[in-house]
């Protein structure tokens, strides 16, 4: 063992030394971003085309400051706690102006305790939990996408409508889907004192046994059902459900199922009906969109996903708030970011100063089955700015400063 | 009353797709005694071709049922390849180091397949004339669930009369009783090898392609799989098809009523059932010792003298350890703290694993409960950093006090998996137990007093700690009590002859190993700030084993250099390419073929001959 | 009172019994064989005697302790060592750390876990292994050892027990006609040199008649025959299974 530490302190320090720190850069601005490439390639793959395309642009139309943006990407496996030494090399190694990124809600508390640590602006982009802006709210901590609880405010309006009394819950076995699950039951439950919960399941995440699950929904003898399954569990669910008649006669109000991410695998097995959020990418005419969507396609030839506006967007409230800013330090690109307007795909949004999320917003509507493959239809634009709790509520849930 | 009836046929399909993953696995274990841990792999690739291929042929009965069988086929062709150019060059080392090979197969596979199959699952039509559903008791019932029902026995039946009714079928019954009996038989055992290798993996390709139609192929399916098919090959009894067979039903017929019953119980239950197996059937339900590996595969293999030569090397190293990651800044530091806590945990496991021949595939369980001992033990109490890095490896001792005495009563794979077993227990109770754990999102705010907050100054801390740990550690394998644990590795009857208690010195050496992973997950937390269920899972546990076996077994230098390497490796690597896990797994599997006794291994044979040469 | 006592033990493998009511006695000092052809069951008597294995009946006294079904170690522990058919030592340590293991067990130091082992009882070992002329090989790995070799190391491994009893099982099985008589020749003298009773098994009839002070024939696990060596010689029965089984007494 002796001799091995030995040697290995040898092999270390000649490692060490062969990657010291770059000096510092006086030329593009770096951005240090981290997601999970290899464990979440579906979604992040189109995200990370999104960002590509937004830096470009930037770039193309003289950078911001006069200097170029450079995104220094890392995988972090799905690991929070590789995705924090990636950060630490981000900040440390690499000397990034601020971080970015991240998918999975645990990875995007991890990496913003971190940038809260060391004083570091970190933008989230994916995670949808709703700590990382409220009870674990933070002065250096930004987040786009709309949250779980928005997004379950969303379908609760929805679901509201619907004549249904008697609702079971199937969600993953994770704080994605326990939040999910907790808000829509709150949110509905708020404005339909009448509604009954008569069953859930929770399948581990990857590993829903489709048979009995579904089963055990059809004998909660349900009138309509939450689900927030997503990915290949989703898959199975539907067609499983299909087969064995879970959703005739039943309305299922679903969350992210009409992105294409998740909608498109299933092809002519999308499930009709189905009240959903999702990305219409098809059919959305508004012309910050339709600008979007033609440089996607003609860049990547491929047509965007949610992940790719996330990413895109994502980078453009980058470069917009070091813009406002007017240089790279922290403190005033946070005080930049404080209410910051940034023109999306999704029209424009802003970053609220009270909690650090933006009013990004979801499309709500119906799946259809078109051409052999699931489309979102009758839709509408839900603002994000509509489907929050009150100020002082939001200011109770974040830890005082 | 209809209820329980389609629950049951549930399960039955269920057991099935089970079974035809776990049972591919259970002969490659039975006949050549490896831990296949590409088996998973080979699954996924079953459902990928088959999805290929059912895309590519006519949409007809024929089309489909080709495409599975060609599918399967190719995939045993796969299994068959792996193991003439790689495996069959390191069957000579020692026991379980054959799994770090699969393991850098996995990591290929797992690449190439997002390479040539993309992100997005793929969902294949279903089998003409099976897409709809039967009556039953008024339920409706996919015909393609009643078809699998029937798969399982079926595949049951036809290796049965394979193997009772076909010359080389009884050669791979002898083999899995007796391996050295069949060689001395004359019998070519490299043929057999790849013979029973091409049946494995053409039975989990199999098992990937009949999924086909119940779930869309996904680039999760590997991983996913292999725990769940090494859980019921225990179960069952490893080498038992028969047994694989009963556990499938077993677990599958549990978990549909069990989520009936406590939804939430889906993380864990699989895991549950092979707890209390063990606990009760230390070889499964089917299984027989003969069926068991030798243990680590350490035996016979001297440490040495553990005389004071070594401080000729260890004072310059730790000197130099001490002064020059400083020196190179800020993310030097952080590496190699990290590295250096790693080394800890691996020598903990290797400390059970070689000295103590006990090998685990859990043992992030320790290093988790230390971690989430320090981390409770600051956020609730408020206890300050040292308190909070000696509540971390108390924690993980309690823990393998109650464990270890249902663990070290078993031996080799079983033992494994038994601390597999327990955990997936603790990890999903750090998962679900969110009041208290906060669940997958962890616990945050977990940083170093203020004292120890410099990076280098919490490196120091973190070098002196494992440097005195690793330390211990050794004095503890050249002590008599390390005497005892690897006397009663090598010869149990004899050691117990001699008057040696040795299920107390084994559970004392699992509580000792559990105690500096306590200890090692104490400063991890404390070094990353937060602590995540991600701590305990089966990646970290696979982490540690992969450093043992890269360093090698045989020496106590093996932990400390294979977690240079393995995590030097792929931090290095993943800051350069996405693929990082297909250059990942071709380093491995040149590692392996050129150091099968791990690099350290390799270079104390190295030093020892060249000593004997002067 | 005799040293041990063995009463109707028997064991069963699936409804077969490998022992079937065995019973003797042996007393203080005395050299006694236990023979017969293979399968007769004198393994499986020595490991019920060890605690190896539990009988499902009988009993098994030493020095008027029950021992029946007792752990190897609480046997060990009274002053019984033994050998195995098939040898068993710690193959990864050298000879020497061998019988300082053994030392370090007899002397319930195994729960101490900062001394080097390596320093523990050097002489005491040393001196047991020159007893069984191995200190030459004192350095050398056990796993490397010839044959002969190692029956001497766990010779020495039983004698750091410094036991009142030493029970062998076939010690000299795949030996030289010669180094089987120098082995047990060896390890008669030194067990009558510290007073060591001894209860053996054995093959070579040789070796059998120079050492043993009885003899008892064991056949289907059922004892056949029992006596002082010259009957045992003349009695019929014993002289038909022997035959029957191929094997043949030399003397
Ligand atoms: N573990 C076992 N399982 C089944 N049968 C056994 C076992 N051990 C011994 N036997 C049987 O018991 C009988 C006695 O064996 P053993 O005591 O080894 O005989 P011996 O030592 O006299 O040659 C033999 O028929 C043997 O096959
Ligand atoms: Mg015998």
């Amino acid at each position: 063992m002796r001799k091995a530490l030995g040697t290995a302190g040898l092999g270390l320090a000649a490692a060490l030394l062969a990657v010291s720190p770059a000096p510092a850069q006086q030329g593009p601005i770096k951005i240090g971003e981290i997601n999970s490439y290899t464990a979440i390639a579906g979604f992040t793959v189109p995200y990370r085309n999104g960002w590509t395309l937004a830096v470009e642009e930037i770039n193309a139309g003289g950078g911001v400051l006069g200097r170029k943006l450079e995104v220094v990407s890392r995988d972090d496996g799905g690991k929070p706690e590789d995705a924090v030494r990636i950060a630490g090399e981000l900040v440390g190694d690499q000397k990034v102006a601020l971080l970015a990124g991240t998918f999975l809600s645990n990875i995007g508390l991890a990496v913003a305790d971190y940038a809260t640590q060391n004083k570091v602006l970190f933008v989230a982009a994916e995670p949808l939990t709703d700590a990382i802006v409220w009870q674990k709210g933070s002065h250096y901590v930004f987040r786009l996408r709309p949250s779980t609880y928005m997004q379950a405010a969303m379908l609760a309006e929805e679901a509201a409508k619907l004549p249904a009394k008697r609702w079971a819950t199937i969600a993953p076995n994770y704080e994605y889907g326990t939040s999910f699950v907790a808000n829509f039951k709150k949110l509905l439950s708020a404005r339909r004192p009448d509604v009954q919960w008569v069953g859930e399941q929770w399948p581990a995440l990857g590993k829903l046994d489709a048979g009995p699950t579904v089963e055990a929904l059809i004998e909660a003898k349900p009138e309509a059902i939450f689900n927030a399954e997503f990915g290949g569990d989703l898959i199975k669910l539907v067609r499983e459900g299909t087969t064995r008649g879970l959703f005739t006669g039943r309305t299922v109000v679903s969350a992210l199922s009409g992105e294409p991410e998740y909608l498109d695998p299933l092809k002519d097995e999308a499930p009709s009906g189905w009240i959903v959020t999702g990305y219409p990418w098809y059919a959305i005419d508004t012309p910050e969109h339709k600008r979007f969507l033609a440089a996607y396609q003609n860049r990547f030839h491929d047509y965007p996903r949610l992940g790719s506006v996330v990413g895109y967007s994502t980078f453009k409230a980058i470069a917009a708030a070091i813009a406002k800013a007017g240089s790279t330090d922290t403190q005033k690109m946070i005080a930049a970011m404080d209410g910051l307007p940034v023109e999306t795909p999704f029209g424009g949004i802003v970053f609220r100063a009270i909690d650090h999320q933006s009013t990004m917003g979801a499309w709500v509507g119906k799946i259809a089955v078109k051409d052999g493959k699931g489309v979102m239809v009758d839709f509408h634009y839900d603002d994000g700015k509509n489907y929050q709790p009150t100020d002082a509520d939001v200011a109770a849930l974040r830890p005082a400063k | 009353m209809d209820f329980v009836v389609i629950q049951l046929l549930n399960g039955l399909a269920s057991a099935s797709s089970l079974f035809l993953v776990a049972c591919g696995l259970s002969i490659i274990f039975g006949v050549t005694r490896i831990v296949n841990f590409a088996h998973g792999s080979f699954y996924m690739l079953g459902a990928y071709i088959a999805y290929s291929l059912v895309e590519l042929l006519p949409r007809t009965p024929l089309g489909f049922w080709g495409g599975v069988a060609l599918a399967a086929l190719a995939v045993g062709a796969i299994g068959g390849a792996v193991e003439i150019a790689l495996l069959k060059r390191i069957y000579r080392a020692p026991e379980l180091f054959q799994l770090l090979a699969t393991f850098g197969v996995v990591l290929v596979v797992a690449d190439l397949a997002l390479k040539i199959w993309g992100a997005e699952e793929l969902l294949a039509p279903r089998p003409p004339g099976l897409r709809g559903a039967v009556m039953i008791l008024g339920r409706a019932f996919p015909q393609y669930d009643l078809l699998l029902i029937a798969v399982g026995p079926v595949v049951l039946a036809a290796l049965w009369l394979l193997f009772h009714r076909t010359r080389w079928g009884a050669l791979v019954r002898a083999a899995t009783q007796d391996r050295d009996m069949v060689a001395a038989l004359g019998v070519n055992q490299g043929r057999l090898f790849t013979g029973v290798f091409f049946l494995g993996s053409l039975l989990a390709g199999l098992g990937g392609a009949l999924q086909l139609p119940r779930e869309a192929a996904n680039l999760q399916m590997d991983l996913s799989t292999i725990a769940e098919a090494f859980v019921i090959t225990v179960v069952g009894g490893m080498g038992s098809i028969a047994g694989a067979y009963v556990a499938a039903l077993l677990v599958a017929v549990l978990q549909a009523f069990g989520i009936v019953v406590f939804p939430k119980i889906t993380l864990v239950l699989i895991f549950l059932v092979m707890a209390v197996v063990l606990a009760f059937r230390p070889y499964g339900l089917f299984g027989r010792a003969a069926a068991e590996p030798r243990a680590a595969g350490a035996e016979a293999q001297p440490l040495g003298a553990g005389d004071g030569r070594a401080w000729r090397w260890v004072v310059p190293g730790l000197a130099l350890l001490a002064v020059l990651p400083p020196l190179a800044g800020g993310y030097a530091v952080s590496v190699v703290t990290e590295i250096v806590i790693l080394a800890l945990f691996a020598a903990s496991l290797h400390f059970m694993m070689g000295p103590g021949g006990m090998p685990s595939f859990g043992h992030a369980a320790f290093f988790g409960l230390g971690a989430y001992g320090a981390a409770l033990a600051a956020r609730d109490v408020g206890a300050p950093m040292l308190l909070g890095l000696a509540v971390a490896p108390v924690a993980a001792a309690l823990l393998a006090l109650a464990c270890g005495w249902f663990c070290v009563r078993l031996s080799g794979v079983y033992l494994a998996m038994l601390t597999l077993a327990v955990a997936q227990i603790v990890w999903s109770v750090a998962f679900q137990w969110t009041g208290i754990t906060g669940g997958d999102n962890g616990i945050l705010g977990v940083w170093p007093a203020d004292w120890a907050r410099g990076k280098t100054v919490f490196y120091l801390l973190t070098l002196l700690l494992c440097g005195g740990s690793l330390w211990l550690l050794r004095r503890i394998v050249f002590a008599p009590f390390g005497a005892a644990l690897r006397g009663g590795r090598d010869a149990p009857r004899r050691a117990e002859a001699s008057g040696i208690d040795l299920t107390a010195v084994r559970w004392t050496g699992f509580v000792i190993a559990a105690l500096f992973a306590g200890l090692a997950g104490g400063l991890f937390a404390y070094s990353k700030g937060s602590v995540f269920p991600t701590y305990i899972a089966i990646s970290r546990s696979i982490d540690a084993l992969l450093m043992v076996l890269l360093g090698g077994i045989g020496t106590l230098a093996g932990p400390p250099v294979g977690a240079v390497v393995f995590v030097g490796l792929q931090e290095e690597i993943s800051r350069y390419t996405d693929l990082w896990r297909l250059l990942l797994g071709l380093v491995i599997i040149t590692l392996v073929v050129a150091f099968p006794e791990g690099i350290a291994g390799f270079a104390a044979r190295w030093r020892r001959r060249a000593e004997g040469a002067t | 009172m005799s040293l041990l006592a063995v009463d109707g033990i028997a064991k069963a493998y699936g409804g077969v019994e490998a022992v079937a009511g065995v019973s003797f006695a042996l007393a203080e000092g005395e050299f006694v064989a236990l023979i017969g052809p293979n399968g007769a069951g004198k393994t499986t008597c020595f490991n019920m005697l060890g605690g190896q294995i539990r009988p499902d009946r009988g009993t098994v006294r030493f020095e008027g302790h029950d021992i029946t079904g007792a752990s190897p170690r609480r046997i060990a522990r009274l002053g019984v060592a033994r050998t195995f058919q098939i040898t068993q030592s710690f193959a990864s340590m050298s000879v020497r750390e061998n019988v300082q293991l053994a030392l370090i067990a007899h002397h319930r130091r195994v729960f101490s876990f900062l001394p080097r082992a390596a320093a523990l009882y050097r002489p005491e070992a040393t001196a047991l292994l020159e007893r069984v002329g191995m200190a030459d090989q004192a350095e050398r790995q056990c796993g490397i050892l010839a044959y002969g070799d190692l029956k001497r190391v766990e010779l020495a491994l039983a004698l750091a027990q410094a036991p009142r009893l030493l029970l062998m099982d076939e010690p000299t099985a795949g030996m030289a006609a010669q180094e089987r008589l120098t082995l047990m020749a060896l390890a008669a003298g030194l067990a009558r040199a510290q007073d060591i009773s001894l209860l053996f098994t054995e093959h070579d009839m040789d070796v059998v008649f120079a050492h043993a002070d009885r003899i008892i024939v064991l056949d289907r696990g059922r004892i056949l025959a029992e006596g002082p060596p010259a009957a045992v010689r003349a009695d019929r029965r014993v002289r038909e299974v022997y035959l029957g089984s191929g094997a043949m007494f030399a003397a």
